[in-house]
C-alpha cells in the first residue's frame, strides 16, 4: 500500500475560467458553458473530442445531468463530485486519475457555483437531517479562533498579529486589483482593513473571503499526448488528499495553530513530486485557501513554507508578495475572488496554469519562475479547524 | 415515614428590574427585579435543572416524575419525558405532564405525598403579561423538584404530617389556550372567595397533623392572588415572623413553581425538628403540615434558593421583550436552521438529552459526540457511556460570532476542556461576550436552541460558573 501518485502521466491542455463576481445575469447553465467554452477553445477540441466529465459543485446541482444538460452533451459519461470547499480540486483530480488509468483518452473536470441565488449573504451549507446537536457557528467563527492561539503560543502581541493578518489581506488584495477575473480589484490598506469592526472574534469582513458566483474548467488527457492539444501543457506532479476524522475537535491536545490534515497531506504531496528537503527551492508560487486570514498564516507553515511559529515574520517581510521570493495567490486568492465554492481549487490552477505558461498579464507576472524552481502549488482546504478536508496538487510545465 | 427526600430549585440568570418597564411600556414596572428565562430556555429545561439540582443532592432516584407547569412547550406531547431524558431516567420510571392551570403543580405533590413510588415532582413557570400588565412585572421564572418517597428508600427531610384541602368553582384568573396572557377578575371578589377556603384548608391541615397553628415555625404560601395571599397571612394566626419571605421582590411569582420554589428555600431555612405549613392558593386552597427530621442536618444544598436570589445579572427590558417574543429584532440574515429530525435525535438520545459521549475502555479517548470507532487505536464498539452534563470544564479558547444564525445574537462560542479528560466545541450562555475569557470556568446547562416548524430543538450549552452559583454538582459515576 502506498501513495504513489501520477508524477507526469498527466497533463492539462485547456482551461477556462469565468470571471468572478455577484453574477446576478448568469445561472448554472451560463457558467459552466462559459468557462467550458474557453476550456475546449483552448484544448482546440469540441464537447464531443471528450470522454467523460466530473463536474464539482457543492450544492448548485445534483448529479451529473446539470452539467450533460447545460452543454447538451450526447451519451457522454459525468459525475458530480462535491468534497466541501476542495469540490473544484476533487474534479479535477477524478478526472486526471481516469486518464491516467487509460480508461478515458480526454476528461474534463468543471467547477461551478451559484452562490449569490439564495438571497442571503455568505456560505450557507445544505441542511441534511440531523439530531440538531451540531455546532452552531459559521466558518468565520471557527477560523476566528486560530489567530488568538497562535499569538499566545508563540508570543506574538495580538494587536501586532492582526497587522499581520491585515496585511496578507492588504497582499491579496493589491493582487486581484491586477486580475480582470477577480471580483474585488481594489487595492486595500493594512490601516483600512485594521480599521473595520470585527465580526467574528477578531476577524472583520475584510478578513474574510468574498462571495462570488463562478466557474472554471480543465482539459486533462495522458501525458504522452498533450503536445497533440497544445505547445505548453502543464504536468499534474502531485495530487493529494486527506479528509480528517474531526477529532480535532474533541481532542484536548488540538491547540488551533495548525491544521494537521493539511501537513498531513502536504508530506504526501511532496512526496509524490519528488521534492525533498525545503519545498520552496522547488516550489515558485502558491495558490492557497485564504478563507480568512488567519488560515493563509497558518497554512504557510503547514505547507513548509515557513517554520513553525515563523510565517507572521515571512510575511512581515514580503516574501510570499508578488514580488516577493515565494508568491502566494498571485491572482488575488479567495479574498479578491469571493469563493464559489466548486470553481475556486481550479480557479486555483487557472493562475498556475497562466503564470507557468508565461500567460499572466505582465502586471502580475512573477519574477520567482527559475531554474529548478518552476513549480507551482495550489491548496484548497474545506471544513473547520480540526475537521476539514486537504486537497494540494503540485503543476510544472515541464517532465523531469 | 413519607415525606421529601431531596428539593432543588432553579432560578435563570437574569434578572429585569422593574423600574426599567415604564420609560418603554408608558406603565407598568415597580419596585425590585424578577427573574428571566433566557432566550434559549423554556419551561422543560428549567425544570429539568431544577431536578438535576434536587438528584445531586441524593443517592435516591425515583421511580416516577411529575412535571408540572401553565406555559407548556409542548400540548399532545409530553414534555416530561424531555425532563426523564435529560436526567437519563430509566425506561421503567414512568413521566407525564400535570398541565393546565398553577393548581396541577400542588396536586401533583399532594399526590405524590400521598403515597406510591418515589416520586420526583417538578413544576416551572415562565410567566409574563403584555407590557406594561401586573403580571409581566409580579410574574418569574423559576423551576422547583421536590422528590417524594418514603424513608425507606431514603432518609426524609420532612416528613407529611397533616393535610387538607378545599375547592370550588369561582372565575379568578384565566385564559384560554393560545393566549400569550391571563386576565383577572376584580381582585377584591378573588379574595372573599379565597379567604374561607384558606381557613378551611389550613384548620383541616392542622387538625389532621395534631397541632395548633402556633406550633407553625415557617409558613409559606403560595398563590395566584396576592391580595388573597396576603390577607389569609393575617387571618391564619401565625407569628408574622414565621412568614417566609414569598420571593416577590426579587424572583416575582413563577406560577406553577412557585410552591416548590418557596418550600425549597423554607427547607433550605428550617432547622431539624420544626413544622413548616405550605398553604397554596390557586382554584381552591391546599395546606401541607410537614415537620423536618434530623436527616435535614446533613443534607448538603448545592445551590440553596437565597444563594441564586442573590447572584445574577441584568438584563434589558428591551431584550426581555424579545425573548418572550412580544418585541421581534431583526434576525441576522442568515437562513433559519432546520428542524432536527425525530428518528436522528431518537438515535442519539443519550447524546442530545443528557449529553453522554463514550470513551473507549482501551485507549480512555473520550468521544463528544460518541462513536463507535475509537479515534485513538481504532477499536470498535469497545465504548462505555461517558456521562458529561455533570462536568465542570474550562474555556480553553473561544469566539463571539456576530453572523450566525441566532434567536438572540451574538453567540458565543468556546472549546471546552472537560475536568478528567475530554474536549468538546460548545455554544456559552448566561454570559456577556465581554465576559468571555480563556481559563473561565463552566458547567452544562440544558437548552432550547432554536425552534423550527413547532419542533423544540434541546441540547446543551454551557454557562459560567464562580458567580456565586455553585455549580450542580462536582463529580458523577463518569
Amino acid at each position: 500500500m502506498a501513495s504513489h501518485g501520477i508524477k507526469d502521466r498527466v497533463a492539462i491542455v485547456g482551461m477556462g475560467c469565468t470571471p468572478f463576481t455577484e453574477h446576478w445575469d448568469k445561472g448554472v447553465d451560463d457558467l459552466v458553458l462559459e468557462a467550458s467554452n474557453d476550456a475546449f477553445a483552448s484544448a482546440g477540441i469540441t464537447k464531443d473530442d471528450v470522454d467523460a466529465y466530473w463536474l464539482g459543485t457543492a450544492q448548485s446541482g445534483m448529479s451529473g445531468i446539470t452539467l450533460a444538460s447545460a452543454l447538451q452533451l450526447q451519451n457522454k459519461p459525468v459525475t458530480r463530485v462535491e468534497n466541501y470547499c476542495a469540490t473544484g480540486s476533487e474534479a479535477l483530480r477524478q478526472a486526471a486519475y481516469a486518464v491516467a488509468s487509460g480508461a478515458y483518452d480526454v476528461a474534463m473536470a468543471v467547477g461551478v457555483e451559484k452562490v449569490k441565488d439564495s438571497g442571503y449573504q455568505g456560505l450557507n451549507a445544505f441542511p441534511i437531517p440531523n439530531d440538531g446537536t451540531t455546532r452552531t457557528l459559521t466558518a468565520a467563527g471557527s477560523f476566528s479562533m486560530v489567530a488568538p492561539a497562535y499569538a499566545e503560543k508563540y508570543g506574538v502581541d495580538m494587536g501586532d498579529l492582526k497587522k499581520t493578518l491585515a496585511r496578507i489581506a492588504s497582499k491579496n488584495h493589491y493582487n486581484g486589483a491586477r486580475n480582470p477575473r477577480a471580483q474585488f480589484r481594489r487595492e486595500m490598506s493594512v490601516e483600512q482593513i485594521c480599521a473595520m469592526p470585527p465580526v467574528a472574534g477578531d476577524l472583520s469582513v475584510f478578513d474574510c473571503a468574498g462571495v462570488a458566483d463562478g466557474s472554471a474548467a480543465a482539459i486533462v488527457v495522458r501525458a504522452e499526448d498533450a503536445h497533440r492539444y497544445t505547445d505548453k501543457p502543464i504536468y499534474i506532479k502531485a495530487l493529494s488528499f486527506v479528509a480528517g476524522n474531526g477529532s480535532g475537535l474533541i481532542d484536548p491536545d488540538y491547540d488551533f495553530t495548525w491544521f494537521p490534515e493539511i501537513a498531513a497531506c502536504a508530506e504526501d504531496a511532496y512526496a509524490q513530486a519528488d521534492i525533498e528537503g525545503d519545498p520552496a527551492e522547488r516550489i515558485a508560487m502558491a495558490e492557497v485557501h485564504d478563507c480568512f486570514t488567519p488560515t493563509e498564516l497558518v497554512l504557510m507553515e503547514d505547507l513548509q513554507f515557513s517554520e513553525r511559529g515563523t510565517a507572521w515574520q515571512d510575511i512581515e517581510a514580503g516574501r510570499f508578495d508578488l514580488n516577493g521570493e515565494l508568491p502566494v495567490n498571485p491572482d488575488g486568492g479567495l479574498k479578491s475572488f469571493g469563493h464559489p465554492v466548486g470553481a475556486s481549487g481550479l480557479r486555483m490552477m487557472f493562475e498556475a496554469w497562466l503564470q507557468l505558461r508565461g500567460e499572466a498579464p505582465e502586471e502580475r507576472t512573477i519574477g520567482s519562475i527559475e531554474g529548478d524552481r518552476n513549480l507551482a502549488l495550489t491548496h484548497n482546504l474545506g471544513g473547520y479547524p480540526g475537521e476539514m478536508v486537504s486537497f494540494i496538487s503540485i503543476l510544472g510545465a515541464t517532465q523531469d | 415515614m413519607r415525606g421529601i427526600i431531596s428539593h432543588g430549585a432553579y432560578l435563570p440568570h437574569r434578572r429585569l428590574d422593574r423600574s426599567t418597564i415604564a420609560a418603554v411600556a408608558g406603565t407598568g414596572g415597580g419596585k425590585g427585579t424578577r427573574t428571566v428565562a433566557s432566550y434559549d430556555e423554556d419551561t422543560t429545561t428549567l425544570g429539568v435543572e431544577a431536578a438535576r439540582r434536587a438528584l445531586a443532592a441524593t443517592d435516591v432516584r425515583p421511580e416516577a416524575l411529575w412535571f408540572s407547569t401553565v406555559e407548556p412547550a409542548y400540548v399532545d406531547k409530553t414534555n416530561a419525558t424531555t425532563v426523564h431524558a435529560a436526567l437519563r431516567l430509566p425506561a421503567d420510571v414512568i413521566a407525564a405532564d400535570f398541565g393546565g392551570a398553577v393548581r396541577s403543580a400542588t396536586a401533583a405533590l399532594r399526590s405524590a405525598l400521598a403515597g406510591g413510588p418515589t416520586t420526583l415532582v417538578v413544576s416551572s413557570g415562565i410567566r409574563t403579561g403584555l407590557p406594561g400588565s401586573s403580571d409581566e412585572a409580579q410574574g418569574g421564572d423559576a423551576g422547583a423538584a421536590l422528590l417524594v418517597g418514603d424513608d425507606t428508600a431514603g432518609p426524609v427531610l420532612a416528613e407529611l404530617i397533616g393535610s387538607g384541602t378545599a375547592t370550588d368553582e369561582f372565575l379568578d384568573r384565566w385564559r384560554t389556550p393560545g393566549d400569550v396572557r391571563s386576565k383577572q377578575w376584580e381582585e377584591k371578589f378573588g379574595e372573599t372567595k379565597y379567604l374561607p377556603l384558606a381557613k378551611a384548608a389550613v384548620a383541616a391541615a392542622l387538625a389532621d397533623a395534631g397541632i395548633d397553628a402556633d406550633r407553625v415555625d415557617h409558613l409559606v404560601v403560595a398563590s395566584t392572588h396576592a391580595r388573597a395571599a396576603k390577607a389569609a397571612v393575617r387571618k391564619l394566626g401565625v407569628d408574622g415572623a414565621k412568614v417566609a419571605d414569598d420571593l416577590s421582590s426579587s424572583v416575582g411569582n413563577p406560577g406553577a413553581a412557585q410552591l416548590g420554589m418557596l418550600l425549597s428555600a423554607a427547607l433550605d431555612a428550617a432547622s431539624p425538628g420544626q413544622v413548616i405549613l405550605v398553604l397554596s392558593l390557586a382554584d381552591g386552597a391546599d395546606a401541607l403540615v410537614l415537620r423536618t427530621t434530623d436527616a435535614l442536618a446533613s443534607h448538603r444544598t448545592l445551590a440553596p434558593v437565597a444563594d441564586q436570589v442573590g447572584a445574577g445579572a441584568p438584563v434589558a427590558y428591551g431584550k426581555f421583550l424579545a425573548w418572550r417574543g412580544q418585541l421581534t429584532p431583526e434576525p441576522p440574515r442568515r437562513p433559519e436552521p432546520a428542524r432536527p429530525s425525530a428518528s436522528a435525535a431518537g438515535r442519539s438520545e443519550d447524546w442530545k438529552f443528557a449529553f453522554v459521549g463514550s470513551r473507549d475502555r482501551s485507549s480512555g479517548a473520550l468521544h463528544l459526540p460518541p462513536r463507535r470507532v475509537s479515534r485513538e487505536g481504532g477499536a470498535i464498539d469497545d465504548m462505555e457511556p461517558a456521562p458529561m452534563a455533570d462536568v465542570e470544564g474550562t474555556i480553553v479558547t473561544y469566539t463571539i460570532d456576530k453572523l450566525v444564525y441566532s434567536p438572540s445574537p451574538p453567540v458565543v462560542f468556546a472549546m471546552v476542556d472537560f475536568d478528567g479528560g475530554g474536549r468538546a466545541p460548545v455554544e456559552l450562555t448566561d454570559i456577556d461576550p465581554a465576559d468571555a475569557r480563556i481559563g473561565g470556568r463552566v458547567a452544562m446547562t440544558f437548552r432550547r436552541l432554536f425552534t423550527a416548524d413547532g419542533i423544540h430543538n434541546y441540547f446543551w450549552k454551557a454557562r459560567p460558573v464562580g458567580d456565586g452559583v455553585p455549580a450542580d454538582d462536582t463529580t458523577t459515576e463518569a
